[in-house]
């Protein structure tokens, strides 16, 4: 560690000049120490106040639209500047749907890729490749919408959506949700572009809670005959699974608040007259992107800060679970070990 | 353990079919994997090659000298914009460290087991992953309707609340890791918990300090919604704080959604310039992370 070696040295150096004074006594100053302690609280402290804020500034500024439409608000699906008439469903259901398209194509992937990073990959390959995965959360997300909207998006037009919509044309309901016109722009490519954004934080937390397994649980298991597969779905999963839930639900929380690269892809069009997942939609921070520099004071500016509260309440729900599922796993292997 | 399969077959032949599947349920699986590791790395070279063919054209000098062009103008950089950012974010981590900080220092060495410190490590793990357009709707109440406008400023402070729980969780974590007998020997030789702090502990943790630094740095070096009503934009060069202000992120945001070519251009050349930027900035600090380890 670098600090004992830092100390020896300064040891070592002392010795080396037994001629050398003792540095002069410091003057003790009795109020450094409660000044220090006072500013590590108050930051502590700040911190806490600081939600307390958002909390407290969001609903003040929500009033107006709380007092309006109560909680008719969240099923409302009418969203009309013109006459001041305001309802959340289109963008709620346009954030929960993407997040939920990017939670089907992110968690497979995510537990693949930490399979194959705790059990597969050679040691000297282990931690580039982790590291790739890892950069794939630090490309901010405006890179994403852009990319997304003018390179992704014709592509997924072009050969995904194209063709899924010929061959699903006749049947009831995959037919409807691949119905719409397939311009690669909507609540499909918005998911599937979250996905990729949130597949490094799942990924990372089940390749960590995937590593805390005790190694005697898995020998076992291999002494046993298990396979590789196995071990990992019948021994590693079950023993990480709150865990692993944890990291989905941080994931699920990501995704909901995600803005900019949602904001380039999904269209910003308030409707929900189909069940089609090619239409263009809107999700509540691109909504919030979109209109709220230009909106009104008044019920307009209130109705999309009640938009905020909305989703920041759903992002606090998803992330304290998540937090109380993975400090679970901890407990428990706190007592296993 | 209930994993043990009770339906295996009691002939011969069918516990050699039985391990056949067993293996090529493994084989498939594994491969499986195989294809999601590389489906992961697919995206990101993907991205890579793509914002470095569309945006290395637009690299120039005049990008970093002249300011952003009407539509359709011949000329014209992103300067404003770079230097917008350039200081909003620093000005952020400037003023986000310190807070971050101590308070990590506070859990670490103050609080620990206390009822205040596990609730301020829950509410600083919300702010971690908080949605931050949120937190622009935030100081958009607090400071921009208050001080009468937009304004750099309101940008510095929404950026800074991106910091505050980045460094404060990095800080807590390189902390908890140096061992308790340093501290011991040094509170035995009489020293005050202050100087224990800063000479010692925190001196020995500086480097996972510094990355967590770093990557806060990099992170709100690409944030774009926070700023969007905060600091805004700005179609001319100011460096005056109460002044709506441009950045990177916000600038590419517009001229992205544009449907002018020259603006488009410079869109590619910005998302390029900060892409590269953010990278090398996270590679950076994990290698220099790494060889202090």
């Amino acid at each position: 560690m670098l600090p004992a070696s830092s100390f020896q040295d300064a040891t070592a150096r002392s010795r080396a000049e037994p001629g050398r004074r003792p540095p002069a006594r410091r003057r003790p100053l009795p109020w450094a120490d409660t000044l220090f302690s006072a500013l590590a609280h108050g930051a502590a402290l700040l911190t806490l106040a600081l939600l307390a804020g958002i909390i407290v500034s969001l609903v003040i500024g929500a009033a107006p639209a709380i007092r309006e439409y109560g909680l008719a608000f969240l099923w409302t699906s009418e969203w009309d500047p013109v006459r001041n008439r305001y309802g959340g469903l289109v963008m709620i259901y346009g954030t929960l749907m993407t997040s939920l398209i990017a939670l089907l194509i992110a968690v497979p992937v995510s537990f693949g890729i930490a399979l194959f990073l705790t059990e597969l990959s050679p040691s000297w390959l282990k931690r580039p490749l982790g590291t790739a995965i890892e950069l794939l959360a630090a490309v901010p997300s405006i890179v994403y919408g852009m990319w997304g909207l003018l390179v992704f998006s014709p592509i997924l037009a072009r050969f995904v959506q194209a063709p899924l919509q010929q061959v699903f044309s006749g049947v009831p309901v995959l037919g409807q949700l691949f119905s719409g016109p397939p311009v690669g722009i909507g609540l499909l490519s918005a998911g599937i572009i979250l996905a990729i954004m949130v597949i490094p934080f799942i990924a990372s937390v089940m390749r960590d809670v995937f590593e805390v397994t005790p190694p005697m649980l898995k020998e076992s298991a291999y002494a046993l005959g298990s396979t590789t597969w196995e071990v990992v779905w019948k021994v590693v999963l079950p023993y990480t699974k709150t865990g692993v839930v944890g990291g989905i639900m941080l994931g699920l929380g990501r995704a909901i608040g995600e803005t900019m690269a949602v904001t380039f892809v999904i269209g910003n069009f308030n409707q929900l007259n189909t069940l089609s997942l090619f239409e263009a939609a809107n999700s509540i921070t691109s909504a919030l992107a979109n209109e709220f520099g230009e909106a009104a004071p008044g019920l307009h500016q209130a109705s999309l800060i009640y938009l905020g509260l909305v989703l920041f309440f759903i992002t606090f729900v998803v992330l304290a679970i998540s937090k109380f599922l993975l400090s679970r796993l901890k407990k428990r292997e706190g007592s296993v070990t | 353990m209930n994993a043990v399969d009770t339906s295996v077959p009691t002939t011969l032949a069918g516990r050699l079919a039985h391990h056949r599947r067993r293996k090529l349920v493994n084989v498939l699986a594994l491969s499986l994997a195989l294809a999601a590791m590389a489906f992961g790395l697919f995206w990101l070279v993907w991205i890579l090659i793509e914002t470095t063919r569309l945006g290395l054209g637009g690299i120039s000098l005049s990008l970093f000298t002249e300011m952003t062009p009407p539509p359709q103008a011949e000329t014209g950089g992103l300067a404003n914009a770079i230097y917008g950012s350039v200081v909003m974010v620093s000005l952020a981590t400037l003023l986000g460290t310190p807070i971050g900080v101590l308070a990590g220092i506070y859990l670490a060495e103050y609080g620990r087991g206390s009822t205040l410190a596990s609730t301020t490590r829950f509410i600083n793990d919300i702010l971690l992953s908080a949605p931050s357009i949120v937190l622009g709707l935030f100081i958009y109440s607090l400071v921009v309707t208050r001080m009468g406008g937009f304004s750099g400023f309101a940008g510095v402070l929404s950026l800074a609340l991106i910091v505050i729980p980045v460094v404060v969780r990095t800080t807590e974590n390189m902390l908890s890791l140096i061992p308790a007998a340093l501290r011991e020997a040094a509170y035995a030789l009489g020293t005050p918990k202050w100087r224990v702090i800063m000479t010692l502990t925190l001196r020995a943790a500086r480097a996972g300090v510094i990355t967590g630094v770093l990557l806060a740095f990099a992170r709100i070096a690409g944030e774009t919604a926070p700023l969007l009503f905060t600091a805004l934009s700005n179609q001319f060069f100011t460096s005056d704080l109460t002044k709506p202000m441009a950045s990177l992120p916000v600038t590419i945001f517009k001229f992205a959604m544009s449907p002018y070519e020259n603006w488009q251009k410079l869109a590619w050349a910005g998302v390029f310039l900060i892409t590269m930027g953010v990278l090398v900035l996270n590679i950076l600090a994990r290698t220099f992370f790494r060889t202090k380890q």
